[in-house]
């Protein structure tokens, strides 16, 4: 035993710790005590006594006197049920409080008794919400079996759900309403329209005469046909005013405001629903030092029940410990690379990055030939027959998911060749998927505006291609419309056709390459960005066919109980699954990135590309935009300039200015609070040395004493080996202790 | 105490309900359960004691590794042998319930994670902690090295003063910067 330690070896050779330790007060918080000890005193002293002195001797009965006051107080301000106490305890407080309000006037009384009452009423309240929630059922079932890993995934669909909900209702109630409630409310609608100009035709593709049932179907599924000149599209939208008896009601202005909301309101919900992630991302990023802490002592999810999924889990953990101590040795390795080797990783790198970029420029140039042709092909009208018309139709979003079901895999396997940490993998093979996702759909827009906008002979007359795309914008709706269709389908065709006979074949085959290929995994990190995806179109096809975020809900409704079933029933968790709180803020960071690509399309249609003159709410305008200084000019001269002067440069640069000196605030008062961080931990760190220096001074004197008094000689080595677990145990010792030493030692 | 959960009466409900985390039908659910682990003889007699093997056979403690000492430490027999009555299953529940507060839920974990019980994490009880988490048998379990390694991690991360094991305060500091303990630390009848 080493000279200095506080502890010192019995006879029998244990290690015991002095009991002089119970009397500090940073030990007192370890004072609970076991079911087994408690005969006798009631006075437990609970977790949260342990911020006053309480069950020390030392300082005799006047303290006590006094922490049971500060615990009577204390008692007053919390539930009893935040007590950590068995129930039977727990309903002794409650008969002492009781009695203490009688001591108390009528009017506490009452106001505690209201009190209770307005709580009880607020949990009954609360749980009936909690009823009303959609799926709630549902995704306690699968919190139960998977985890919460697997539960956060789900619960990120019913938030896009409801974001798509309230979406719609907006679009609907300022859009759609107008125009259904106008003639029986004695509204009276305009139709303005350039007559005469060679932009102003409109050659839909409506079929006439008779119409064959496939090509029913073909309309369904393309948005063409008899589904283009409805609700559903942009282009039906060609109302300029609605008069009402009392008011006028400006389409075009509430068409370009709602879209302006839409894309606002994902944005600051968006970001409400990360903030707490984000925060918990910037804690767990500085002190990274906590992650092993984190795995062992938060590591079991208490809710999986799943005899699969314990295993799973189990593995899992092990995994990640294993990899996470191979970590810190690859860090200590790569610290010692030497700079050969180092040049050597490099390169592959830098090759393998050039392969990728290759390998993405050769999807997005297969992205953009598709779209080219496939346009071309419904431009020219040549009819062969149903089911390669079809595929002409969805050639685009073939060729995207086909690109995104090859990358991911190819980019697993460059991975590896890479020589990054194991974490870090995981990491950039998902950001170049997200990437690939995301861009394919921006590559998909490009194609289709460098072909609205470019003309047989020179410049075009009306500012886009008005022969083939009289109504452009209806065109673009179209073009989302079938990938939200096509991304369902192939979820729905996946499930049923893909995962549902491997697992079959798994299941009932017992040959070793079934079970070689196992069952498919549920990865959550593939499905997000599956239905990120999705509502990344949603957002972009908002605009130009204001009924999609109705089919997005439908459609994310459909896919929940397809994920839900397939999960249940196809699948298995991942071997490495996503914790819940990283995985929570990775989902929103995704659907953001989506936002702000849905954005840029959006916000460039408006305010560049000329709005068609054939179609839609802004006939009379060059562009979109065009409509928000147009009504402005309208309005009375205080209102406008009040506008124009937030639109000045002068206050954008001001507003710049206070933004930024808002930020540096932030930032230093960050910085600040990290420094008292640090010099409060290495205070602790120290009072620790203190602790322990003064304690081993303590162990000295006693054993001094001890051999000068042959009365108390064997004392010190008696010391009970349950030590802090019970109070009264050794109180006596304690007090002996404390009081045995001369005076001049123990008041150090 | 009744057979049916209708017969839970009136009164005792809501004082569940006040001394509780639950909601009133939970604590029904609970004791629809509880009921059902009795034997015949048993649901005449009041607060009877359930033997831990009994309890254990509900599916939403079978499988969790902590499953003994999670009816050592709610159990209040006199025994120590980690049977519960229907007051401890509830208090088992409340812990571990929705709306558990940090405090209370760390408490908790950290008394389940103290394996012997002497009111500190040493080496011996971080060593079976993580054995149970990563499973017992011998390819599940970690070899020496890197046991040591972890501990040594484990206890360089949460021992602030630096004494060689894991104090309740210690255990709560860490906890309440670890993000997924409120929602993993949850047991959903």
């Amino acid at each position: 035993m080493e000279v200095d330690s506080v502890f010192y070896t019995d006879h029998s050779g244990r290690v015991h710790n002095n009991p002089l330790l119970d009397q500090l007060p940073s030990y007192q918080s370890l004072l609970y005590r076991r079911k087994s000890s408690n005969s006798g005193t009631k006075r437990r002293s609970s977790s949260r006594g342990r911020s006053g002195s309480s069950g020390s001797g030392k300082w005799g009965v006047s303290t006590v006197s006094r922490r049971e006051e500060k615990q009577k107080s204390q008692m007053v301000q919390r539930p009893i049920r935040e007590l950590a106490t068995t129930m039977a305890e727990k309903r002794i407080h409650v008969t002492q409080r009781l009695e203490e309000a009688r001591e108390l006037s009528s009017l506490r009384q009452l106001r505690q008794s209201t009190r209770r009452h307005l709580r009880r009423l607020r949990d009954d309240a609360q749980a009936w919400l909690s009823w009303l929630k959609l799926w709630r059922g549902d995704i306690r079932l699968i919190e139960g079996m998977f985890g919460t890993g697997i539960l956060s995934y789900f619960s990120f669909l019913r938030f896009l759900v409801m974001l798509n909900l309230i979406i719609f209702v907006l679009m609907f109630s300022f859009i759609m309403l107008p125009l259904i409630i106008a003639p029986h409310a004695s509204g009276n609608i305009t139709y303005t329209q350039k007559v005469g100009s060679v932009c102003s035709e409109y050659s839909g593709t409506a079929r006439r005469g008779l119409v064959n049932f496939h090509e029913h179907i073909t309309d369904l599924l393309s948005g063409g046909g008899f589904l283009e000149r409805t609700y559903l599209f942009y282009g039906y939208y060609k109302v300029d005013k609605i008069h009402f008896p009392k008011a006028t009601y400006n389409l075009p202005l509430a068409y370009l405001l709602v879209t302006i909301a839409y894309l606002f309101l994902s944005l600051i919900w968006i970001v409400k629903r990360s903030a707490t992630g984000f925060k918990r991302n910037l804690i767990q990023d500085e002190d990274r030092f906590q992650s092993f802490c984190n795995k062992i002592f938060a590591g079991w999810d208490f809710c999986i029940t799943n005899e699969n999924a314990v295993r799973l889990k189990r593995s899992s953990l092990l995994y990640e410990l294993r990899t996470d101590l191979e970590e810190e040795r690859i860090k200590q390795k790569i610290a010692d690379r030497t700079r050969k080797e180092r040049c050597r990783i490099y390169l592959i790198r830098l090759i393998l990055n050039l392969f990728v970029i290759g390998v993405l420029a050769a999807c997005f140039y297969s992205i953009y030939a598709a779209t080219i042709f496939s346009q071309k092909v419904q431009m020219d009208n040549i009819k062969e027959n149903f089911i390669v018309d079809l595929i002409y139709e969805y050639l685009p979003s073939i060729v995207i998911t086909l690109a995104n079901f090859v990358t991911p895999l190819l980019f697993s396997v460059i991975i590896n060749y890479e020589d990054y940490s194991p974490a870090f993998e995981i990491r950039f093979t998902l950001m170049r998927c997200v990437f690939m996702r995301l861009t394919s759909i921006g590559v998909l827009l490009f194609s289709l505006w460098s072909q609205i906008t470019k003309c047989d002979n020179g410049p075009c007359v009306c500012g886009y291609n008005n022969k083939l795309y009289s109504c452009w914008e209806t065109r673009v709706g179209q073009e989302m419309y079938k990938l939200t269709i096509f991304d369902f389908i192939i979820i729905v065709a996946v499930t049923i056709f893909v995962e549902f006979p491997r697992k079959l074949i798994v299941n009932y085959c017992d040959c070793g390459l079934a079970k070689w290929w196992g069952q498919q995994e549920f990865a959550i990190p593939q499905n997000v960005l599956e239905i990120v995806y999705g509502q990344t179109i949603c957002w972009i096809g908002t605009f130009y066919s204001p009924m999609l975020p109705a089919i997005c809900t439908m459609k994310y409704f459909f896919i929940f109980y397809i994920k839900k079933v397939s999960l249940i029933n196809n699948c298995r968790p991942a071997t490495r699954p996503f914790r819940a709180s990283s995985s929570n803020f990775f989902f929103l960071a995704v659907l953001l990135i989506g936002l702000a690509l849905a954005c840029v399309p959006v916000t460039f249609s408006m305010a560049q590309i000329n709005s068609s003159h054939a179609c839609g709410p802004f006939v009379n305008y060059n562009t979109s935009w065009e409509v928000l200084p147009t009504t402005v000019s309208k309005l009375p001269g205080g209102i406008q300039k009040l506008l124009l002067a937030l639109s000045s440069e002068a206050f954008a640069v001001s507003f710049f200015v206070v933004t930024c000196l808002a930020m540096f605030y932030v930032i230093a008062l960050a910085g600040a609070h990290k420094r008292v961080i640090d010099q409060l931990r290495e205070q602790l760190a120290m009072e620790g040395r203190d602790k322990r220096f003064l304690i081993q001074k303590l162990c000295q004197a006693q054993r001094l004493s001890a051999i000068k008094s042959p009365v108390s000689k064997s004392q010190p080595c008696i010391s009970s080996p349950s030590y802090h677990t019970s109070f009264s145990n050794n109180f006596n010792e304690a007090v002996f202790l404390a009081h045995s030493p001369p005076a001049s030692s123990t008041h150090v | 105490m009744g057979t049916t959960a209708s017969q839970l009466g009136k009164d005792l409900l809501s004082e569940y309900q006040e001394l509780t985390f639950l909601t009133k039908q939970e604590i029904l659910l609970a004791h629809k359960r509880f009921t059902e682990l009795l034997t015949k003889d048993e649901k005449e007699l009041q607060n009877t004691r359930v033997p831990t093997e009994r309890i254990l056979t509900l599916p939403e403690l079978k499988s969790n590794p902590f499953r003994k000492r999670i009816c050592h430490v709610f159990s209040t027999s006199e025994q120590k042998d980690g049977s519960l009555t229907f007051e401890d299953f509830l208090d088992l529940l409340s812990a571990f319930s929705d709306s558990a507060t940090l405090e209370i839920k760390s408490h908790y974990a950290f008394r389940i994670f103290d394996f012997d019980d002497d009111g500190t994490l040493d080496r011996g009880d971080l060593e079976k902690l993580v054995n149970c988490l990563t499973g017992e048998t011998d390819e599940t379990r970690l070899t020496r090295d890197e046991m040591r390694q972890l501990i040594d991690n484990i206890l360089e991360e949460s021992d602030i003063d630096k004494d060689g094991t894991v104090n309740l305060s210690e255990f709560q500091h860490v906890i309440s910067r670890s993000p997924d303990f409120v929602s993993s630390f949850k047991i959903v009848l």
